[in-house]
């Protein structure tokens, strides 16, 4: 995973509300096996009208994707946030996310930035007026070249993993030891609950 | 010094921490993993790649449900019929390789045990009260039903789990959705989940694990808690939870994956101790009378656009802000719907019984209770019922179900997703409507441009017995 500190350029002023997974990457683009290349699926119904956003050569190949609330609801499918990257997206600014969404643009080093909605309608305006946007995470904020400066909140644990593009499974087998007291303690505890769990 | 009052979901919680960093993430020990072959094939790729083992590949259990298509699986020679698309057969194949690669029990597409997993889990008695479930599937909330804490994942944590049996998660907030007293006659679990999300929003549970209490749940049985529980990601909740009680036990008792003998009796007494303590502190409080609640069904592209089936198509400029009418009538417009139009007058042309919400052998029997002696409506083109397990399917058969379905005009199926979403050969076709007992209404869900009202399996069955959605209490 790539780490992330500054994302800089053209933001893609989508701004829509509720906006599921289905949107996102439409369930015939699932069938992969490999997480490369959905950026080919990703806001297919979307796409699909002329004039959208996301094939306009203005914003072509911006980093960053303006939203609105509730952005990835629906399915847990991580396909959307690899669509979304194989996009060029590196952050996704939106005034709320669905947890599992979230969970998922971070573990693949997307960075969800949560902003009030007037942050997110000035935004709308600065991407659509073609200036470019600075997501800085190390200070936790988004400028705009017009001294427009919205602080935002992130959870230090999620942070750190983008700063350092840390894979959580190696960080997790760091504590191997404990899961192992963990599963002994419980095994003595309610031994039934790992037997037969063979048909 | 008696202990705070805890609600079911802290119990639950706090007997699943193995750890707890300084920022107040948990590492959240894992009891029980589902895996489908949509959502694993890249991360069993990940720990291939990274030579990682999957920690305790015992407490996994792999089933194909999404891609199979539903219809015979083997010849008349006992040969495996070919899957046409070659994506589909690719992350089949996929994992039927990876799971005994892996050391992980696989149940194949030709088992009788094969299913769709939240309907496999709780029928073989792999999923059980007290327990952290977790799939790569938004539907996992569905084993919340058993008192479970059950919940979707994505397929970075699907690796996270099988390499290391626990999970980095922050506690949500808990949220109890009381209903008190008795649901009207011919109002099932279906039209209560679609009514509550109706009333909390699609976002209403963001954040929360819902604990579902009061009468109504108490009656219902094991399978109509799954019903509920099974929506309460379409309420944008995390999980949903029923205390697990006797009915619960009733149920588990003798399944095959379940505790048997002197284990059975130490995992009851346990498992009596999961219920919310009185006093216990909810983050929210939702009240619902019961009385209230109507048959329901969706008009619009989220699950929240409910409406009893005596109402009429909303006008978008009913809703309060502006960026609701805006999302009103544009599922109006994808819905080819007009405001003001009664439910009863939208006639469909196909019915999908099934899904994980609707799939089991009640689900069935309420369908085949309505169509027993009736047959589906000229207009109806495809009306299809597909069991949610192998052994539904056979209970369903030795109950004489499938000819009152075939009778009808309904095609009998094979089990797995169907139509429920479009990834395999059941699809809607676009511009077409469906009376679906599945769970989303997304564009798009059930094929390109597929129409979707949700509702509960008798409803279903009588809408494709009038051609148009009904009443089933009209019938
Ligand atoms: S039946 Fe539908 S909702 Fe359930 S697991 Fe399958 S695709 Fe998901």
């Amino acid at each position: 995973m790539d780490a992330l500190s500054r994302i800089e350029g053209r933001a893609i002023p989508f701004g829509a509300k509720n906006v599921d997974t289905d949107i996102i990457i439409p369930a015939v683009w699932l069938k992969t096996i490999t997480r490369d290349g959905l950026g080919q699926g990703a806001f297919e119904t979307i796409r699909a009208v002329e004039g959208n956003v996301f094939d306009d050569p203005d914003y072509a190949g911006s980093p960053i994707l303006i939203a609105g609330d509730n952005f990835g609801c629906g399915s847990s499918r991580e396909h959307a946030a690899w669509a979304i990257l194989d996009l060029g997206i590196r952050a996704v600014i939106a005034p709320s996310y669905s947890d599992i969404f979230s969970g998922n643009a971070v573990k693949n080093g997307i960075l969800p930035v949560v902003l009030p909605q007037d942050a997110i309608d000035r935004l709308m305006e600065v991407a659509r007026d073609g200036h470019e946007i600075t997501v800085d995470l190390d200070t936790q904020t988004v400028t705009t070249p017009f001294q427009d400066r919205f602080a935002f909140d992130i959870d230090p644990f999620r942070k750190h993993c983008l700063l350092n593009g840390l894979d959580e499974v190696a960080l997790t087998l760091e504590r191997q030891a404990q899961i192992g007291t963990f599963e002994s303690q419980r095994a003595a505890a309610q031994d039934w609950l790992t037997k037969g769990t063979h048909i | 010094m008696a202990s705070k009052p805890r609600t079911l979901y802290e119990k639950i919680w706090d007997d699943h921490v193995v750890e707890t960093r300084d920022d107040g993430t948990a590492m959240i020990y894992i009891d029980r993993h589902l895996v489908h072959e949509v959502t694993s094939p890249q991360a069993f790729e990940a720990l291939r790649i990274a030579g990682r083992p999957v920690r305790r590949p015992e407490l996994t259990l792999a089933v194909p449900d999404h891609n199979l298509p539903t219809t015979a699986r083997r010849d008349a020679g006992g040969n495996k019929v070919p899957i046409a698309d070659p994506q589909s057969a690719a992350q089949l194949a996929a994992l039927e390789k990876n799971a005994p690669d892996f050391g992980i029990e696989y149940i194949g597409d030709a088992d009788e045990k094969q299913g769709i997993v939240h309907v496999v889990g709780p029928e073989q008695g792999f999923s059980l009260p007290g327990t952290t479930i977790v799939c790569g599937d938004s539907h996992t909330a569905s084993h919340g039903g058993l008192g479970a804490l059950a919940f979707g994942i994505g397929t970075s944590e699907v690796e996270h789990v099988l390499a290391t049996q626990t999970l980095l998660l922050q506690r949500s907030k808990a949220m109890e959705i009381r209903v008190e007293g008795s649901l009207p006659d011919g109002v099932t679990a279906k039209d209560l989940i679609l009514h509550i999300i109706g009333v909390i929003g699609a976002a209403g549970g963001s954040g929360y694990v819902i604990e579902y209490r009061g009468a109504v749940f108490e009656k219902m049985s094991v399978e109509q808690r799954l019903t509920v529980c099974n929506m309460s990601i379409e309420a944008g909740a995390r999980a949903g939870l029923v205390a697990p009680d006797e009915t619960v036990f009733r149920y588990l008792k003798g399944r095959p994956m379940a505790p048997h003998d002197d284990d059975w009796d130490k995992a009851v007494a346990y498992w009596k101790t999961l219920h919310t303590d009185a006093g216990a502190q909810f983050d929210k409080s939702v009240v619902i009378n019961a009385a209230d609640v109507e048959p329901t069904v969706t008009w619009g592209t989220s699950p929240e656009d409910v409406v009893a089936i005596g109402g009429v198509v909303p006008s978008p400029a009913s809703f309060a802000d502006e960026s609701k009418q805006a999302a009103a009538q544009k599922s109006l417009d994808y819905m080819g719907l007009s405001a003001g139009t009664p439910l009863t007058d939208v006639a469909i042309e196909n019915v999908f019984i099934g899904s994980c919400t609707n799939s089991r052998i009640e689900d069935l029997r309420a369908a085949a209770e309505v169509l027993k002696g009736r047959t589906k409506a000229s207009n109806v083109r495809w009306a299809i019922v597909v069991p949610g397990s192998g052994l539904v399917k056979r209970q369903a058969e030795e109950e004489g179900l499938h000819t009152i379905f075939t009778d009808a005009g309904f095609e009998w199926r094979e089990p797995g997703c169907s139509a429920c979403l479009g990834m395999n050969p059941d699809k809607v076709p676009a511009g077409e409507r469906c009376a679906s007992t599945s769970n989303r209404n997304f564009v798009g869900r059930q094929g390109p441009g597929a129409r979707t009202h949700l509702l509960s399996p008798a409803m279903a069955a009588a809408a494709a017995v009038k051609g148009h959605l009904t009443d089933v209490r009209d019938l």
